[in-house]
Order: C-alpha cells, then sequence, then structure tokens
C-alpha cells in the first residue's frame, strides 16, 4: 500500500477537494431525517406555510445532495483515471525491463495479471474509497451523533445493537472469501479439461475416447458445482441476516421508545426519527464492511504491483576498473564461461571460444545441452557465474544497455510476431527506412511471399502472426533480425521450419550479404551450420568438439554420427 | 428498426427455452415462488405493526397492551421473513446449480461431438468463454436476479396496496415520483450502456496488446524498445482509462439522482401528509374519512413508501442484467445447436480384422468450397507399406491425413479400406484403425501412466512400461521422484518438448492398431534421440501400414513409396532412388541439405 500512496500524493489536493464537497453532500442527506423529525414533533398543526417551508427545507438539501454528490462522484472518477494511468504505464515499462531471471520467478501470467486484474482491482478501489469511503462513515458515525443529541438514551440501544450486526456480516464475508477462492481454482480445473480437450480432438476422437473424456470433464463439473453451492449456501445468509439485525433494531427502538415516552422522558416522534435513521446508519454499516473487504483485495493487488515496480535491476552496468577489458581480443570472446540456472548443476561449463568479426559460428547439440543458455549470456539476459565475455574487447558487463543490445539482430526460439502489419512487424519500433525494411526482407528470403501478401507489407497479422505458415514467421523474424544492419546476427533454431531449399538459400544469401557481420546460428540440422568458420558441439553444458565441419567428421563422433543420420550417411565429398 | 425487431423474436424464444430448463426442477421452483410470496408478505406486515405500535405509544397514554402486541407480531413476522428467505436462496442456488450443470454438460457432450473443423475455426478462448462466462452469467441471474424480480413484483403492488390502505390521496405523490424514476432511469441508460461497452472493449483491447507484448518481454528487450512499446501500450492505456471515466463521469450523476428523487417524494410526503395531518387534527377532516391520517399513519406510510421506491431503483438494473443473461443464453444455445458430425450410414459396418490396404482415387477435397486444396489424389498403400509425403508447406500433407481420419468428409473421389468404402465403415472403427503422433504433442494433466495408457484402456502397468522402454524414454520416467506417477501440469511444462514427444510415441505404440500416422512425430525431438528411438520406430512401424510426414529427410528416406504432392496433385512418386534419379522437385529438396 505504501507505494500506492506515493503514486496517490500527487492528487491529494484534487481529493482533498473532493471529500470536501462530498462531505457536503453526505451532510444534507443526514439533515433530512432531522428535518423530518423536526417537522413531525414542532411544526405539524402549525400552519401550512411552516409545513411548506420546512418542506422547502428537505427539497433544498435534496438538491444540495444531488449537486455535490455528483460533482464529487465525477472528481473521483477523474483522480482514480489519472492516478490508474499512471501507474498501470509505469507497471508495464518496469515489466519490460526486468531480467529475465525476474520474469521466470514471478512468471509471464502473473505478470499479466499484475497490469490488468490487478491495476484494475487498485483503480477500483481508490475510485469507491473516494465516494463510499467519505460518505459511509459519516452517515455512520453523523447518524450516531445526531441521534445521541436527539435522544441519547434511545441512541445507546440502537449503537448496541451495531457491533454485532458488523461482527456477523464481516465475518460471515470473509469465511466467503476462502470459498470463493476455492470456487475459481475449481472453475480453472474445469476449463482446463474444455482446454485440454479443444487442443487435443483429434487424438480424443481418434482414440474414440469421447466417453472417456465425458467422465472427466463430468467430475470437473460435479466438483465445481459443490463448491458454489457451498460458498452460495453461506454467502446467502449474508443479506437475511443482515435484514433481521436490522428489523430487530427497529422493534427495540420501538419497545424502549414505549417505555420512555410512557415515563415522559422520550417523545413519540422520536421513535419515527430514529427507526429511519436506523435505517440509514445500518446501510452505512453495510457499506463500511464493503469496504473492508475490497480493501483486502486491494491491498493484496496492491502488493503484487508493489513487488514488480520496487524489484531492483539485477543486471547492472559496471565500471571497466572493476571488469578490465582486453587489448588484442577478436570480436567476440567467450572466456572461461561457467553457469547455473538453479546453483546446483551446472548448465554450461567452461565455455571458451573466440570468434573474429565477420566469421560464423555454429552450435549443435541434443535440446538441453546448453545451446540456447550459450546465447542467453551472450545476449547478458543472464550473468555467467565465473569467467567473462567480450565483445570488441570490452566485457559485456560495463556496457550500457542501449549500445549494447544495438550492436545484435537477434532471432529467439519461439520468437514472437504480433497484430500489425508485416512492415511493422520487420521495423519494430525503430524508425528504419522502408528501403532497408524491403532490403532485409529480401535477404530474409522473405520477399517471395510477402509480394504474395494481399497489401504485400501493409498486409495485417494475427496475433502471434497466426496467419501465416511457421516458416514465413521465421523468414519475418529473420527480417526483422537484419533491418537494422546489426553486427552480430543471432539466429537460435530459427529456420527449422524452412525446407532444406529455403534454408539454403537463406544461408547463402546471409552470407553473400552480409560480410561483416558475425554470424551465431544453433541448429539441430547440420546442414544448417556446416559452413561456419567455426562449430561447437555441445553436450551436457560442455563443449566436445569443436572446428570445421570436415574436421568434426573425424575428430568427433557425435557429430558424425548426428550428421549421418541426418543426411543419410551418403555425405562423401 | 429491423435489428430491433430481428432482436426481439429470438428473445421470447430464449425465454421460453429458459423456462424449459427451470420447469425441469418444478420440485424446487415452485415451493420457491411460494416462499418468496410468504417471506415478502411477512416483512410487508412489518412496518404495519410498527405502525399500529406507535400509534398506541402517541395516545395520551401509552397503551402498552397494544405495544406489546404488535412488538411480538412483528418478531415473528422478521424471524420468520428471515428463515424463509434464507432457505429460499438455498433453494434458487440449489436449483440454479442443477440447471448449470446441465448446460455446462450439454455444452461440452456436444463439444466433443462436433467435427474438427469447428476447432480449427473457432478459438479456444471463446469456447472457454462460452462453457464459463456465458454460462456463469445465466447462473447468476437464474439464483439472483430471478427471486429479485418476484421480490421486486410483489412488494411494489403490496406496498402500494398498504399505502392505499393508509391513505389514498397520498400515493398522488408517486404518481409524480413513479414516473419520473423509470424515464431519467431508462433515459440515462440508453446514454450510460454504449458507454460501458466501449469501456470493456478498450480494456479488453488492453489486456490483450499487454498481453501480446508480455511474450515478446524478451525480444523487446534485446532490441531495446522497452520506451517506444511502453508508449504505444500507454496510448491504448489512455484510450481505456478515457472511457472508463466518461462512462464514470455519466453513470456517477446516476446514483445520486435516484436519490434525488427518492429524497423528493419523502419531501413531498412531508409537505402532504403534514397537512393531512393537520387537517385531521382541527377535526375538519373527521376519523374514517378519505384524507384522515395518524402520526402513525404517516410513519408507516413513509416505511412503505421506501420499500416501494426501492424495486423501481432497481428496475433499470435488472433489466440490462436480464439482457446480458438472455445474450449469453443465446450463445450458450448456438452451441448446443451446433450440427454435430453426420451420423454413420445406415448400413455402416464395423471395421473389423483389419489389413491395412488404403486407396485413394481421385480425391478433391477443400476446406471452403472457394479454395480446392486437392485436386486429383490417387494412391494406394499396400499393407504393412510405408508411404511417405512431401511437399512445399501449405501443399495439403495434412490434409491428405485428415481425410484418412475422416476428420472432414471429401467432396469427391472415394477412399478405400481393405476393399470397402471408407464411408460405409462406422467413424469410430475406422478411426480406431489407425494410430497417430502428430507433431503439436498433447498430453493431458494426469500421471504418465495414465498418459501413455490413455492409448488403449486397462492397459497394465507393465505393458506402459514396456511401451515407454520401447520408446526410449523409460529411464527418464524411472529418474522422476514419483516415476510413472508424476503428474503433467497443464499441458505438460515441467518436461520438455522433446521428452513430450516420446510419451506421445509410447502411447502410439502402446496403442496397437494396424495403421500410423506420422505427422511431423519426431520434429521436436533432437536428432541424437531420433537416432536412439528409430530403433523404436522401426519396431513399431513393422508390419503396420504407416503414413508419414515429416521435413527431416532421413526419416522418409526409406518408406517404400515417396509420394511429392505439389499444387494439390500428386506430382512425383516412387522410391528414394528412383526419385533422386529421375532429377524432378524431390531430388533438389534432397540436395539442397548439401548446398
Amino acid at each position: 500500500m505504501k507505494t500506492l500512496f506515493s503514486y496517490l500524493k500527487a492528487y491529494y489536493a484534487r481529493m482533498a477537494a473532493g471529500f470536501t464537497i462530498k462531505t457536503a453532500a453526505t451532510v444534507s442527506e443526514l439533515m433530512l431525517p432531522l428535518v423530518l423529525s423536526h417537522i413531525l414533533k414542532n411544526v405539524l398543526g402549525n400552519s401550512v406555510s411552516d409545513i411548506l417551508l420546512w418542506g422547502g427545507m428537505m427539497v433544498l438539501f435534496s438538491v444540495i445532495a444531488l449537486v455535490c454528490n455528483i460533482t464529487a462522484n465525477r472528481m473521483a472518477a477523474k483522480v482514480s483515471r489519472d492516478f490508474a494511468e499512471r501507474l498501470r504505464r509505469d507497471l508495464f515499462i518496469k515489466t519490460l525491463r526486468l531480467s529475465a531471471k525476474q520474469t521466470d520467478s514471478f512468471t509471464v501470467p502473473s505478470l499479466e495479471s499484475r497490469i490488468t486484474t490487478d491495476t484494475y482491482n487498485v483503480h477500483s478501489f481508490i475510485n469507491m474509497i473516494q465516494r463510499m469511503g467519505v460518505r459511509a462513515p459519516i452517515l455512520l458515525f453523523g447518524g450516531i451523533a445526531v441521534t445521541l443529541f436527539m435522544d441519547a438514551k434511545l441512541a445507546l440501544v440502537m449503537i448496541a445493537l451495531l457491533p454485532p450486526i458488523f461482527a456477523t456480516v464481516y465475518f460471515i464475508r470473509l469465511k466467503g472469501i476462502p470459498l470463493y477462492q476455492k470456487v475459481q481454482r475449481s472453475v480453472d480445473s474445469m476449463i482446463s479439461v474444455v482446454r485440454e480437450d479443444t487442443r487435443g480432438i483429434r487424438v480424443i476422437k481418434a482414440l474414440s475416447k469421447v466417453d472417456h473424456e465425458h467422465r472427466r470433464y463430468d467430475n470437473a463439473n460435479r466438483g465445481l458445482v459443490k463448491d458454489e453451492l457451498r460458498a452460495g449456501v453461506v454467502m446467502g445468509s449474508v443479506n437475511p441476516v443482515m435484514t433481521f439485525f436490522m428489523n430487530i433494531g427497529s422493534v427495540a427502538v420501538i419497545a424502549l421508545g414505549a417505555y420512555f415516552v410512557s415515563k415522559g422522558t422520550s417523545a413519540p416522534e422520536n421513535v419515527i426519527a430514529f427507526m429511519q435513521y436506523f435505517t440509514l446508519i445500518s446501510m452505512a454499516l453495510m457499506s463500511v464492511t464493503r469496504i473492508f473487504v475490497m480493501y483486502t483485495k486491494c491491498s493484496a493487488s496492491a502488493t503484487r504491483i508493489a513487488q514488480v515496480l520496487e524489484s531492483e535491476e539485477d543486471i547492472k552496468v559496471f565500471s571497466e576498473n572493476e571488469y578490465p577489458s582486453k587489448t588484442d581480443a577478436a570480436h567476440i570472446v567467450f572466456e572461461n564461461v561457467s553457469f547455473s540456472y538453479n546453483g546446483i548443476k551446472n548448465n554450461l561449463e567452461n565455455i571458451n571460444f573466440s570468434l573474429q568479426k565477420g566469421s560464423s559460428l555454429g552450435i549443435i547439440g541434443a535440446t538441453g545441452s546448453g545451446k540456447t543458455t550459450l546465447i542467453k549470456l551472450l545476449l547478458r539476459f543472464y550473468d555467467p557465474d565465473c569467467g567473462n565475455i567480450y565483445i570488441n574487447g570490452k566485457n559485456i558487463r560495463t556496457m550500457p544497455k542501449d549500445n549494447f543490445y544495438s550492436m545484435f539482430g537477434t532471432v529467439l526460439q519461439h520468437d514472437f510476431l504480433y497484430a500489425d502489419t508485416v512492415g511493422e512487424n520487420i521495423e519494430f519500433a525503430r524508425d528504419i527506412p522502408r528501403k532497408d525494411v524491403e532490403q532485409a526482407a529480401h535477404t530474409a528470403k522473405a520477399m517471395e511471399f510477402i509480394s504474395a501478401l494481399n497489401g504485400k507489407f501493409d498486409y495485417v497479422l494475427a496475433q502471434h502472426g497466426a496467419n501465416i505458415s511457421g516458416g514465413q514467421k521465421q523468414r519475418l523474424l529473420i527480417s526483422r533480425a537484419l533491418a537494422a544492419k546489426p553486427q552480430i546476427l543471432i539466429l537460435d533454431d530459427s529456420s527449422s521450419a524452412l525446407d532444406y531449399k529455403t534454408d539454403a538459400a537463406l544461408r547463402k544469401a546471409l552470407s553473400e550479404d552480409l560480410c561483416d557481420t558475425t554470424l551465431v546460428t544453433v541448429a539441430q540440422r547440420v546442414s544448417s551450420v556446416k559452413n561456419c568458420d567455426l562449430i561447437l558441439v555441445i553436450d551436457e553444458g560442455r563443449i566436445i568438439g569443436a572446428g570445421k565441419h570436415e574436421d568434426l567428421l573425424n575428430t568427433c563422433p557425435e557429430y558424425s554420427e548426428i550428421s549421418e543420420s541426418q543426411m543419410g550417411g551418403a555425405f562423401v565429398d | 428498426m429491423t435489428d430491433a425487431r430481428n432482436e426481439k423474436r429470438p428473445a421470447r424464444g430464449i425465454f421460453l427455452r429458459l423456462c424449459g430448463y427451470i420447469m425441469k426442477h418444478w420440485y424446487l421452483f415452485i415451493p420457491a415462488v411460494i416462499f418468496t410470496l410468504l417471506s415478502n408478505q411477512l416483512a410487508l406486515l412489518g412496518p404495519k405493526f410498527s405502525g399500529d405500535a406507535i400509534d398506541a405509544i402517541a395516545g395520551d397514554t401509552v397503551d402498552f397492551a397494544t405495544v406489546n402486541n404488535s412488538i411480538v407480531s412483528m418478531l415473528i413476522c422478521y424471524a420468520a421473513s428471515a428463515v424463509l428467505s434464507y432457505v429460499l436462496s438455498v433453494i434458487m442456488v440449489l436449483m440454479s446449480q442443477k440447471i448449470v450443470y446441465t448446460m455446462r454438460k450439454q455444452v461440452f457432450e456436444k463439444l466433443l461431438s462436433l467435427p474438427v473443423g469447428y476447432f480449427d475455426t473457432h478459438q479456444t478462448g471463446d469456447i472457454i468463454s462460452h462453457i464459463s462466462y456465458d454460462i456463469d452469467t445465466v447462473n447468476s441471474t437464474l439464483s439472483h436476479d430471478l427471486v429479485q424480480i418476484m421480490t421486486s413484483v410483489y412488494t411494489v403492488v403490496g406496498s402500494l396496496v398498504f399505502m392505499w390502505n393508509i391513505s389514498p390521496p397520498m400515493i398522488a405523490v408517486f404518481a409524480i415520483t413513479v414516473p419520473a424514476a423509470i424515464l431519467f432511469t431508462r433515459y440515462r441508460s440508453k446514454v450510460v450502456r454504449p458507454l460501458f461497452s466501449a469501456r470493456s472493449k478498450r480494456l479488453g483491447e488492453l489486456n490483450g496488446y499487454a498481453e501480446e507484448m508480455l511474450t515478446g518481454c524478451r525480444t523487446i528487450q534485446v532490441y531495446a524498445r522497452e520506451e517506444k512499446i511502453g508508449e504505444r501500450f500507454n496510448t491504448r492505456n489512455k484510450d481505456a482509462m478515457d472511457a472508463y471515466y466518461k462512462a464514470d463521469y455519466h453513470g456517477a450523476i446516476m446514483g445520486p439522482s435516484v436519490n434525488f428523487i427518492n429524497n423528493m417524494s419523502l419531501s413531498l410526503i412531508m409537505i402532504l401528509g403534514g397537512i393531512l395531518y393537520m387537517l385531521s387534527q382541527n377535526g375538519i377532516v373527521k376519523a374514517g374519512t378519505l384524507f384522515f391520517i395518524t402520526l402513525g399513519g404517516i410513519a408507516e406510510f413513509v416505511q412503505y413508501s421506501r420499500k416501494f421506491a426501492g424495486p423501481i431503483n432497481e428496475f433499470a438494473n435488472i433489466l440490462t442484467e436480464l439482457q446480458s443473461a438472455f445474450s449469453a443464453a443465446e450463445r450458450i444455445f448456438r452451441v448446443i445447436d451446433e450440427e454435430p458430425e453426420p451420423a454413420d450410414r445406415k448400413n455402416a459396418k464395423e471395421l473389423c480384422d483389419v489389413h491395412g490396404l488404403v486407396e485413394l482415387q481421385n480425391v478433391v477435397f477443400g476446406y471452403t468450397p472457394e479454395k480446392t486444396i486437392l485436386k486429383d489424389i490417387s494412391f494406394t498403400a499396400q499393407p504393412g507399406k510405408t508411404i511417405a509425403i512431401v511437399g512445399p508447406t501449405g501443399a495439403g500433407k495434412t490434409t491428405v491425413i485428415n481425410l484418412l481420419m475422416r476428420f472432414y468428409d471429401i467432396n469427391d473421389g472415394q477412399i478405400h479400406m481393405d476393399g470397402k468404402n471408407a464411408y460405409d465403415i462406422t467413424r469410430s472403427s475406422l478411426r480406431r484403425a489407425y494410430t497417430m503422433v502428430l507433431q503439436d504433442t498433447w498430453l493431458f494433466k494426469g500421471t504418465i501412466r495414465e498418459n501413455i495408457a490413455y492409448g488403449r484402456e486397462n492397459a497394465t502397468l507393465d505393458e506402459v512400461k514396456a511401451a515407454a522402454k520401447t520408446a526410449r524414454i523409460d529411464s527418464y520416467i524411472e529418474s522422476l521422484p514419483d516415476g510413472y506417477d508424476t503428474v503433467l501440469t497443464d499441458d505438460g511444462v515441467n518436461i520438455s518438448k522433446g521428452q513430450r514427444q516420446l510419451i506421445t510415441i509410447a502411447r502410439a505404440i502402446i496403442s496397437d492398431s494396424r495403421m500410423l500416422i506420422l505427422d511431423e512425430a519426431t520434429s521436436n525431438v533432437d536428432s541424437r534421440t531420433e537416432i536412439k528411438i528409430q530403433e523404436a520406430m522401426n519396431v513399431l512401424m513393422k508390419g503396420r501400414t504407416c503414413f508419414v510426414i515429416a521435413h527431416r529427410l532421413s526419416t522418409i528416406k526409406n518408406a517404400d513409396t515417396i509420394l511429392v504432392i505439389r499444387d494439390g496433385k500428386i506430382t512425383e512418386s516412387g522410391t528414394h532412388d528412383e526419385l533422386i534419379k529421375s532429377g524432378g522437385f524431390y531430388s533438389s529438396l534432397y540436395n539442397s541439405q548439401y548446398e
């Protein structure tokens, strides 16, 4: 909640103004029953003009309440809009800046719900608290004050009833929260069956497992119904209990009122006014319990938001004194690099290689061998546990983020395309001239299919590029990587969906068009890396073979085994 | 105008259909109606007794006998009303849960009976929102709004009757305020409703954008585009927040205005009532005549007027909720009314003792009438032989598989299984004759054992283990702390893609059918693992008719027949050596890996 308040600070003046107006509105509403009881007590029986005068007062207070309430509500809406807009923007940018390690520990779906649901919760709470948060306490305490002033003894009777009402309602609501959480979990497991089955419909039909799936779904469905029933049975008691308490209150007022009136210590008009106040006060009490429940929800959301906003940048830029440069270095150098994700088992161990400018590196190995981890270290998603990585002689820990990343053109594994035009997906918010975009598409062999698209570069992709094929996606991603003419091009398993022919043409174009660019390719196909100047064969985090294709065929049995299996062993050259 | 008229007519159909669901549980619904009436009647009696009590108090001396009677009556009424309304809400929850259970079941079972094409053209998210969100909307209307409506009607009519009994002239106040309230709320909701739907639309867009960009978080970082993307996000954020504000700005009038109208009627009642009371006190109006009123009468009237005003204020809200429930119900019924896969032909027979002879003759097919994918496909797969299908992306390789499995029906031509027309065979027995391993590995939430045994009901643990051993995944599974009882979480994210694929291969091994379809089956397995399981695949393929689609030519090379599909036709067919010799598309594809 502390972070929230720091965001709210800018709006304190406006909120204060809103509070004042809201207070005026609420006080006017409180005046109504007061005037009403005054009419009943003193005015009735006087004269018509008096009745009209005091009746007119009621109308006046109603008008004041109307105007002030609307104004205050609108001001509250404006404050909460400005607040939520700023909070969500900062949260989003901060989220984009989180390191890979941080994103992993938060997880993407959770980050997403912090930007959407949690911010929404906070937004509506801030909006509500400015309206109900003023109105309910004033109605509650103002109402009590007025009744105390009117008739202290009757008021005490009424006040005595408030704590049990509050306690009961608060207790039921609180009990309801875990019940609804349980319902939510059951909903999730019901949905997960539906999601699984819509995805696996072919398998289900192929294996004729429809009845089996009916049973599986039925279990989830029954579980959900059970939990919803339980929650419904508990929560269904809130209204009857609340109404009952309120009615008991009015009965008590009448019973004691009769006693006091008979003793001459109270007037029958007071009893009528008290019943009005009692309704008002219990309504206010209901609002207060609602505020409490919403507060629990909001503070949970606020904490989740603050966790992201306050997380410290863990990929820092260091000075060259701490991480000195090398003078005689090649373009990219890995020096004794080891790294572990969990600190138990090394995912990369003692990696050494150096790469000259304009040359190419191919990395091959089994899934889970550490190929992508190596790329992630080169891109500084993580820092190595020991060893150093140098680019142009500089330790990458010393390079400011923007300078560092401007050197790269990168296609990650499962990289992303988004719902926008083809041109925009290549340009990627970088203000690259159209000429360069086209050139990049040309080199990446994407031009042929782009020109066949309706609208060419203005063709709009669906989310995740769902309306183009896997091979087309990969070529667009490579175009994106090439568009800014990077010093270093990284392709992590990014031509796997291309057929051999297109893949070969792409390799050829890359080597011809980008002779100054240093190329790093991760692949599973031998044919994708076999023309590289250096090929690293990685197995369980270690380099088990390094050299050119022809050398490795002789020196690295694992490599020749892969090559043989993929290329049919017919490769004698 | 025509739109509005079209909308109205199905509304009645939907309403009747919903009534059908309710009436199935008449034994709950009828008591519910009775309880609603009783509990409201009791609640309405309360103010009556309190009015009597106040009159008894307001007399020259307090009439304790009447006061006590009234208090006892009030207590009984209120307690009984509370119990009744609680029982009522439990009954309604019970009933709505029964209905919702049935609806979910109907929607789900309908879904599984739909042709595969439905899932290709409808997004998973949409399907899920029908079965959860839409049904929830209907649920809350049934369990909550229904009672609310009954209560409202009863309360409005009941209070009116009581007020009439107290003082008919004072009801004149409502002749002004009620129409004002109704006209106002209807007018406002017409203004505000589009604003609120615009607001949820904008918010949906914002969420969609955030979700999309977050999946690309790493990419945005490697291109250092955080600021730029942040700016773009914020324009959407601003739009959404403005839409929010606009709805709030106009919505802010509602509550205070409704309160205002209530306060106004209270003021008018006090003025009118005050004058009448004065006249009654002065003796100008005689007791028992139309305009006569007592102090208790005014108090009673005020209480009933509050009861009366409540439902009228809620009128607009309930109307909106009903509308959204109706449109949700319409979406649900649309799924339930969807055409299932056509039934098997009348003379369709079970396919038994499968040999595995598959023939396609002049098959023509397109997913839509406008675009034919397969123009003229004919080939024969002899029992136990392997057919590989090669071709550029989008040529229709997977389409052939879809037709073999009868996921889609052909437009023209014929498919024969063991010499019988495939359409004279029951769909389920035809499908059982095949085993599929697809590129999209599909595992469900359950143990590894259940996932493997999914291929054959009541497979023993030993059989499961044997299959896993053949698929070379056995030692990995044994290394897990829970072994074969390890629960795979949603979509099996806790194991690698390659391992998931091996589990699906184990599933295929255990299912033991005569024909096998491998659609990019090893694309997620790295080459070294592929070498290891190749042997297993050979065992699996032995003696079965196999259809293979693969990117890796090494997988294809050993096929008995290789078919090259281009532009919807088979352009080349033969063994690897024959096709290499002929120097067509296949040979250029094959040789390109050496370039």
